[in-house]
């Protein structure tokens, strides 16, 4: 097999995955039985293509090949198929009418269900949705593989047995479902952004699954204010990624970060997202973080942070999410604006949130706070304290080289 | 169609501690939920307080033990419930929100599908 059909396949997989299987499990309506077809869909691909060329629509051809083959399946085993609880969808009934009526909208809707708990809706949409191996989930949460087999097999079960439904939302309760959808994209993006524990600090794996996912909603639904905004944080986040580390693997600050590296791409395109994002509604949780990301990348240096801007967007966001992990956030861009000793007095009511007790962030800001104070003492303390609450490796390489530095003092 | 078993948590001495005008405004609550739900109740009932129990266990030695009281001791207790077909579970979630339980601090409703043996 040439390179080129491996890549080709390999690419299909990353784009038209989704749209493959929720198609074929619309007709199954059986997910496992779905699952299996357009697995097969793309071993045919890589079986057919290096004879019959990459076809000029390779979506259309693995839809295809995985329905013919679910159509065989059902044909032969369809007394038994018929025991089984299968997925409820309306197929009479027309969709929403805005052109939600998408078989990738139904199928991240239902992966995202409330009636699904959070974890299992995180595996089932990476599994499902992203095509992602049941090793690669347990990998991306480290967790054993036969755990994470079993937290979506039992997902799966619920699907069928409480008969979630395979549909878009009604109208009246879309916004609130989106929410927990774009809440589950977003909570793949920071998993991999900072890795929880381990040797790495980004898992690329996860948040290029998470921007596919966002960019897949965007192209469905692209007049949601809600998405756009979510869209353009993602993007405007990712543009650094690559400067993240230096070449010794050392996690580099924002401020020691070579800004000629991010991505000019990325940026103007999440740039063009969040001014859309804002022009359509009052700002929303995801576009008031995306504009404060975009802060970031529009300033030529660090130097040249707008820090009041940051603090008010920040202030912005507490209004539309008053969660302690903001106010830690806009604690920090006092500390940038006002200097460390303000930023210690915004800090100090924080202290005592027991929401914050075992975030390492608020430790390892503190410490930053008491190291430009020359408070070296202090300091040392809070990088110790800090140290204890995270097991990302980098994360701790990098504490570890701060705390030798005040203890030398 | 499938059915669902929606059974009613909550606290029975705040159940018990309800005014007669709290009383009339939680039955006409249940009464607009079951104008709403139409023929989709299939039954339902209120049951009578926890110390009205009774419970049947094996003795262990093939005989059968009955005592005072429920099978568990809890500070929430089932209230009551209704079995209702519907469609799928975005259905009974709509409907089972109306049920006043389901606003009130200290209950809940729980919803089971129903397993059906042919």
């Amino acid at each position: 097999m040439s390179v080129d059909v491996g890549a080709a396949v390999a690419q299909a997989h990353r784009t038209e995955w989704a749209r493959v299987f929720a198609t074929t499990a619309q007709m199954t309506r059986d997910l496992d039985l779905a699952e299996e077809c357009a697995q097969d869909a793309f071993a045919q691909a890589l079986a057919t293509w290096p004879q019959t060329g990459v076809p000029e629509r390779p979506g259309a051809w693995l839809t295809t090949s995985a329905r013919n083959r679910a159509r065989d399946v059902l044909r032969r085993e369809s007394s038994f198929r018929r025991a089984m609880p299968l997925l409820v969808s309306d197929e009479a009934v027309p969709g929403p009418e805005d052109g939600l009526d998408d078989d990738r909208l139904r199928l991240i809707f239902t992966c995202c269900h409330p009636a699904i708990g959070r974890d299992a809706q995180v595996a089932l949409t990476l599994r499902l949705v992203c095509g992602l191996s049941t090793a690669e989930v347990a990998r991306a949460y480290l967790v054993q593989e036969a755990t994470m087999a079993a937290r979506i097999t039992r997902a799966k079960k619920k699907i069928a047995t409480a008969r979630i439904p395979y549909r878009v939302p009604a109208p009246d309760q879309l916004g609130e479902r989106l929410s927990a959808v774009l809440e589950v994209v977003h909570l793949i993006f920071t998993t991999g952004h900072v890795a929880p524990t381990g040797a790495q600090l980004v898992r690329r794996d996860l948040t290029g699954s998470a921007i596919r996912l966002a960019r897949m909603l965007h192209l469905l639904m692209p007049n949601d204010a809600e998405v756009t905004g979510l869209l353009a944080l993602l993007l405007l986040i990712e543009a650094r990624a690559d400067t993240r580390l230096s070449e010794s693997g050392r996690l580099l600050l924002l401020s020691e970060q070579d800004r000629s590296r991010w991505d000019g791409q990325l940026i103007s395109e999440g740039t063009a997202l969040l001014t859309d994002a804002l022009r359509r509604r009052a700002p929303t949780r995801y576009a008031v973080e995306a504009a404060i990301a975009a802060v970031h990348v529009e300033a030529p240096a660090w130097e040249e942070t707008d820090w009041s801007e940051i603090v008010s967007l920040y202030g912005v966001l507490l209004q539309l999410w008053p969660s302690p992990v903001v106010r830690l956030n806009r604690a920090v861009a006092v500390g940038f604006r006002d200097g460390p000793a303000a930023g210690l007095d915004a800090l100090a009511p924080l202290l005592a949130d027991p929401a914050l007790a075992t975030y390492g962030y608020l430790s390892a800001v503190r410490a930053d706070f008491l190291r430009r104070l020359c408070r070296w003492g202090e300091a040392a303390g809070a990088y110790e304290e800090a140290l204890t609450l995270t097991d990302n490796e980098v994360e701790r390489a990098f504490l570890t080289e701060r705390l030798r530095e005040v203890q030398a003092r | 169609m499938a059915k669902y078993l929606i059974l009613i948590y909550g606290d029975e001495q705040q159940w018990e501690a309800m005014t007669p005008e709290e009383r009339t405004v939680h039955d006409a609550a249940h009464g607009a939920f079951r104008a709403a739900a139409g023929s989709r109740v299939l039954g339902g009932h209120e049951l009578a307080l926890v110390p009205m129990s009774t419970t049947l266990r094996t003795d262990g030695a093939g005989g059968v033990t009955t005592t005072d009281g429920p099978f568990l001791e809890a500070k929430e207790a089932v209230g009551g419930y209704y079995l209702v077909e519907a469609k799928d579970l975005d259905e009974v979630l709509e409907l089972a929100a109306k049920l006043p339980e389901v606003h009130a601090a200290h209950s809940g409703v729980e919803i089971r599908p129903i397993v059906e043996h042919e």
